[in-house]
């Protein structure tokens, strides 16, 4: 099986050169098929992945000049990634099927490349590959929102590339340092090697300019919403499915397992601008009149809470993080999409223009709905699984983090609610909106697929938590030495008890 | 595959197939499914409880599959059997087919049918799934899967702003109370190691005196956590705080309020505090805080509703202040009798909320009691069925034939427990007794309001189009609203004002107009439970509350206090008369007041104008949530977006660079101007700093 990783590469990629001498209807099918192919791939990369085997799987490594290395390689928390790439790839080809009509060749070729870069971070071992795949990745999506986006678009993609390059050199320099000290660019060397507390903490502190920006977490996440608005719909999926778990993969790749005591030491930091997040994003969505920038500042929140799972040092926060991160790849894309639909039929993102969809729409008004029950964690949903994990997991370490970070499953259901009761719900009275019709069998075909996997999530999500559960043991195993105390735990009480346990005893007799 | 997997996974199946069935279907496929599919439910339900009131059943659980694994935390999806459950599976199926058998009718104008059943099958199959909860994280998902269908339900004829409204209402105050219950299942989960109820349950004990830190303070264990899932309770039981979701939740289809609003969904968090009894039990004072927030609830809701001109919303305070009742029940320890008023409420509860229904369809969508009178001899069906559900809930009996309705049996175990365990339960118990007395009053006074005295029906709108376009095309339940405002003072019995529109206006007050008796399909579920007003106290109370036979019957399944159902029993006769003193006292007040002289309420009102308004403006429940929570929510969200993201962030982070950007360029731009002399004048300068810099050194 060794190969498939670059043969996943590969076929985008010769897709989207493909893509640049056809024309556009043949553009269109040629991008849906590669990213087929890339799901094909996907899929057997799932079924091939052995779990309980050795940490890195599908491994391959040719060396290419000096310590630089063609190094690639998955463990589970790639895997899933991969899988939620690859996944939702298609659905944005669908997606743009009659959306885009200027420059398509372009188009799907940029997309192409974008799955390709995103692949690539994933998938690589070689920290300065690394690099290569995860600054370029904004390049196609720069071009994206760029050409094809909004009126406001040139304003939004120059903020998303200042705020999101700003942090990359810094965590350039930390990389150099890092090679050079270390003596190697093997990322999985790299996680095994213990750098002295001192330095740690500012290599951390490089990461995170570059992770945080990624994340996005407050207050370095004002881009996000521009972008969102901005982007055409395919792009904001990609944009909130993908490009928003780079921050998160990093974190979990380099951050914690490369600097533990940095980590630990920094829990505050990350902990604080989360709960700021989660709260101050969400009344800011609340009050939004824009539908796709009431999704993106909702998606501030629940990276919120990647984040504080994350930085619980137990397993049900890292696992419930990456469940979070893979249920809202799926939620907020396919919201994303809910938008796209009715923005293609009124091409206005306005609330207030909408109502009474659920009369003339109910299919929409169906799937719409179960994906607001989701985003806002719904049990028997993808996001209830990851989030009460995530939340789980934070309890052990701070309960002043976890009931602030918790009131989000309040405040989400206000503001999803809300936007649902203004869009679908209601009297259906203008014109324009009675004329709408519900989803086209094109339509259907996208959102369908994403609403089975997110139900799928929430009623067996072992299927998804099995991959990652060694490479959880083996992060774990790394953090034991920096692990936090948690402010909650238990002391055995004095024996005052008796009194009561003597009543009980009595009862127990009786029975 | 047992019968409890048919009987949980029956009404899911319904459900979809009802959601999905396409429009060409008509209506008849989604009615018969998920009717029969309840029927078949509720056929299968009670065997089992059956099996544990003769003593043959075990408890036992039937494992489905795994949910999540994480570490330590192991949950799956498994259906429990016992007692306890037994009782809300009977419950629960019962009323919820006879609900469903009722919409038949009461829903068939309505063009959305298929949509209507789907919804309340899902409803039933969320509900089971929380009654037979093995552990708390199912439990949490039948919790909020009963939310969702009462979120969907409240808001089913979704083209009414207040009907969204309230569902949304209903949804975020639910969440409100689910924070805690989350919380609580963390809690739990860092002080056991689990979420698997009987292990809980079988540990807590160990437990007893340990502390916890809980932000920043150190406190005992198990009053933690018992607190925190109380918290969660108060939500969906409708508790005092967190109570002000449920008078909107009237909003839905009647049979709706019926179902989830009166019999089932709102006694969820009774059903919890009872499953996780023996945990509460060693959580002296979190028992104390569920007591007291049981009578305050029960008192505040009898108030409330003593005031409400609406029918269904008098019935609902009514419900909220039974479930206080239930509260302190459990509260003092008498879990058996919460069990035992839950079961017996369902009953009663649901067949007034039924007859209500068919009040309302009988009188074309009207629901304002003051716009009734005089229907006993139009519809009495309806009016005997809701007169053994009254009977019912203000607990009538003869304490020496112990026989009574079914509340008589179930509340005054409640007061009498309240009074034999003492301490708190003392205050309880006079808290409860004035409830009763209150309780009585608007039960009367309801049906005094609509069945006795002279026909007040020209003034209503519905009445008024019903009689001007007998052939309007509404649909049904989208019923418009007043035009005017209704009067703001309690005016009933009065005689009618003069009101402009006097074309129907005759003599009697009927405008012409003609109610009808409800069909069959109505009739036949307010028949069954009104059979249930009348029996279940005195059948079942032997098993619930009784101290040896309820020992045998629960099973372990509740903490049953034997010792506290003997003392029930040893309380002085003047406590077990109370009950029927103050009902007798309630019924003679509303007969006074509603009946005899018909312009008391008026003058009272005008006497105690300051008390009536708090009443009927619910203690101002509403108006202090909206200023403390919903408007500064809003004001913060747009001063968060407005001053902080656009006005800080934006402003000195992205735009603040690119401007200092162009500034520094434009800078030096200006330096490099091209003109000789310039150029020179920089050299010069810097010539002279170097020369005087070597020099100073």
């Amino acid at each position: 099986m060794s190969g498939i990783l670059s043969i996943m590469l590969i076929v985008p990629l010769a897709a989207a050169l493909a893509c640049l001498f056809v024309n556009a209807n043949q553009a269109r099918w040629i991008a849906l098929g590669a990213t087929l192919i890339d799901l094909a791939l996907g899929g057997v990369l799932w079924a091939n992945f052995e779990i309980g085997g050795p940490q890195w799987q599908f491994v391959e490594y040719t060396p290419v000049f000096g310590r630089f290395a063609w190094a690639l390689g998955i463990d589970g928390f790639a895997l899933l990634l991969i899988l939620l790439s690859v996944f939702l790839m298609p659905i944005c080809i669908g997606a743009s099927w009659e959306a885009i009509t200027e420059r398509v060749p372009e188009y799907m070729a940029a997309f192409l490349i974008t799955e390709v870069l995103m692949i690539g971070t994933f998938a690589a071992q070689d920290i300065f590959l690394f690099y290569m795949f995860f600054e370029a990745g904004l390049i196609p999506m720069f071009l994206i929102i760029g050409i094809w986006g909004g009126a406001n678009r040139i304003y939004a993609s120059y903020k998303f590339f200042l705020y999101t390059l700003l942090g990359s050199l810094l965590m350039l320099i930390a990389m150099m340092y890092m090679s050079i000290t270390a003596g190697t660019t093997s990322i999985p060397e790299l996680m095994a090697y213990d750098f002295p507390p001192q330095v740690q903490t500012w290599l951390w502190l490089a990461f995170f300019a570059s992770f945080a920006v990624k994340m996005p977490m407050w207050p370095v996440h004002t881009w996000l919403p521009d972008a969102h608005v901005q982007a055409p719909t395919a792009g904001s999926v990609i944009l909130a499915g993908v490009l928003l778990k780079l921050g998160g993969y990093g974190f979990l790749r380099f951050s914690l397992p490369m600097f533990p005591e940095a980590s630990a030491q920094l829990i505050w930091l990350v902990f604080g601008l989360s709960c700021i997040a989660v709260v101050v994003t969400s009344l800011i969505a609340l009050v939004q009149s824009d539908m796709k920038k009431l999704i993106a500042y909702s998606s501030v929140a629940h990276m919120a809470i990647v984040t504080i799972g994350l930085f619980t040092f137990n397993r049900q926060g890292i696992e419930g993080a990456m469940m979070v991160m893979l249920g809202h790849g799926l939620v907020s894309g396919a919201l994303f999409l809910c938008v796209g639909v009715i923005y293609d039929r009124l091409h206005t993102r306005e609330i207030s223009r909408y109502g009474g969809l659920a009369v003339n729409m109910p299919k929409y008004a169906v799937l719409f709905l179960l994906f607001t029950m989701a985003s806002v964690g719904l049990p028997g949903t993808s996001n209830f699984v990851g989030e009460f994990l995530a939340l789980m997991g934070a309890y052990q370490v701070s309960t002043w983090a976890t009931l602030i970070a918790t009131t989000g499953i309040i405040l989400g259901a206000a503001y999803m609610l809300y936007l649902y009761r203004r869009v679908v719900f209601g009297d259906l009275v203008k014109d324009d909106v009675k004329a709408m019709p519900d989803l086209s069998k094109r339509e259907m075909a996208l959102l369908a697929p994403l609403a089975a996997v997110t139900l799928w999530m929430g009623v067996y999500p072992e299927s998804f938590l099995a991959p990652m559960r060694n490479d959880v043991a083996t992060l774990l195993a790394r953090l034991e030495r920096a692990k936090p105390a948690g402010d909650s735990l238990l002391t055995p009480g004095n024996p005052v008890a008796p009194a009561a346990h003597a009543q009980t005893a009595d009862h127990g007799a009786a029975h | 595959m047992s019968a409890i997997h048919f009987i949980v996974f029956l009404p899911l199946l319904a459900a979809a197939v009802a959601g999905f069935s396409n429009r060409a279907f008509g209506t008849m496929l989604p009615k018969v499914v998920t009717t029969g599919a309840l029927f078949v439910a509720a056929a299968l339900s009670w065997p089992i409880f059956i099996g544990f009131m003769n003593g043959s059943a075990e408890p036992h659980v039937a494992q489905v599959f795994t949910w999540m694994r994480s570490g330590d935390l192991d949950v799956s999806w498994g259906l429990r059997v016992d007692s306890l459950t037994a009782v809300m599976l009977v419950v629960v199926t019962s009323v919820s087919s006879l609900v469903h058998l009722y919409s038949w009718s009461y829903m068939e104008e309505d063009p959305d049918q298929p949509r209507f059943f789907a919804y309340l099958s899902l409803f039933t199959f969320a509900m089971l799934m929380l009654v037979t909860a093995d552990n708390l994280l199912q439990m949490f998902f039948g919790w909020e899967g009963v939310g969702l269908a009462s979120y969907l339900l409240i808001g089913f004829w979704f083209k009414k702003p207040s009907a969204s409204a309230a569902a949304i209402k209903a949804f975020v105050v639910n969440r409100v109370g689910d924070l805690g219950f989350m919380l609580g299942i963390f809690g739990v989960f860092l002080v056991f190691g689990t979420i698997s109820i009987p292990e809980i349950l079988e540990a807590a004990p160990g437990y007893a005196g340990s502390t916890i830190g809980f932000l920043g303070y150190r406190l005992d264990t198990l009053t933690v956590l018992c607190l925190l899932l109380f918290v969660g309770a108060m939500g969906k039981s409708a508790q005092l705080g967190l109570h002000t979701w449920l008078p909107d939740a009237m909003e839905g289809p009647t049979p709706v309020s019926a179902l989830i609003h009166a019999a089932t969904m709102v006694t969820a968090g009774v059903f919890m505090v009872c499953r996780l009894s023996p945990l509460f039990e060693q959580a002296p004072v979190a028992l104390g805080f569920v007591t007291f927030i049981g009578a305050a609830t029960c008192l505040f809701a009898a108030t409330v509703g003593t005031t409400q001109t609406d029918i269904k919303r008098v019935i609902a305070y009514s419900t909220c202040s039974q479930l206080g009742y239930m509260f302190f029940a459990a509260g003092v320890g008498m879990y058996g009798a919460a069990m035992f008023h839950l079961f017996t409420h369902a009953f009663f509860k649901a067949l007034l909320f039924l007859g209500a229904g068919s009040v309302i369809h009988a009188m074309h969508h009207e629901q304002d009691m003051r716009y009734y009178g005089g229907l006993r001899k139009h519809i009495p069906v309806t009016f005997w069925t809701m007169m053994a559900g009254t009977l019912a809930i203000t607990g009538v009996g003869i304490y020496w034939l112990h026989a009574g309705f079914a509340g008589f049996h179930s509340k005054d175990a409640i007061l009498e427990a309240a009074y034999a365990a003492g301490g708190a339960g003392q205050g309880a118990f006079w808290v409860g007794v004035f409830a009763a007395l209150l309780t009585s009053f608007y039960s009367w006074r309801l049906m005094f309001l609509t069945f006795w005295g002279k026909p007040r029906w020209t003034q209503s709108e519905h009445i008024q189009h019903a009689l001007h376009d007998s052939h309007h095309d509404e649909a049904h339940g989208h019923a418009v609203a007043h035009a005017d405002n209704p009067p703001a003072q309690e005016d009933a019995g009065h005689t009618p004002h003069a009101h402009a529109r006097g074309a129907h206006e005759t003599a009697d007050g009927t405008g012409g107009y003609h109610p009808h008796e409800s069909p069959l399909p109505m009739m036949i579920p307010l028949l069954i439970l009104s059979l249930g007003a009348v029996f279940a106290g005195f059948v079942f109370n032997k098993f619930f509350i009784q101290p040896e036979s309820g020992e045998i019957f629960w099973k372990g399944a509740v903490a049953f206090n034997e010792h506290l159902a003997h003392a029930m029993h040893e309380v002085p006769l003047w406590v077990k008369l109370s009950a029927s003193i103050v009902m007798l006292l309630g019924l003679a007040g509303a007969w006074v007041a509603y009946v005899w002289k018909p312009g008391i309420p008026a003058r009272f009102t005008a006497t105690f104008d300051l008390l009536y308004k708090f009443l009927l403006n619910k203690w101002y429940f509403d108006e202090l949530y909206n200023a403390l929570f919903v408007k500064p929510a809003f004001w913060f969200g747009r001063f968060f977006w407005k001053k902080g993201d656009e006005g800080t962030i934006d402003r000195f982070g992205p735009n603040g660079s690119a401007a200092l950007v162009k500034l520094g360029s434009v800078a030096s731009a200006k330096l490099q101007s091209g003109y000789v002399y310039s150029y020179a004048f920089v050299m010069l300068i810097g010539l002279t700093a170097a020369v005087t810099w070597v020099i100073a050194r």
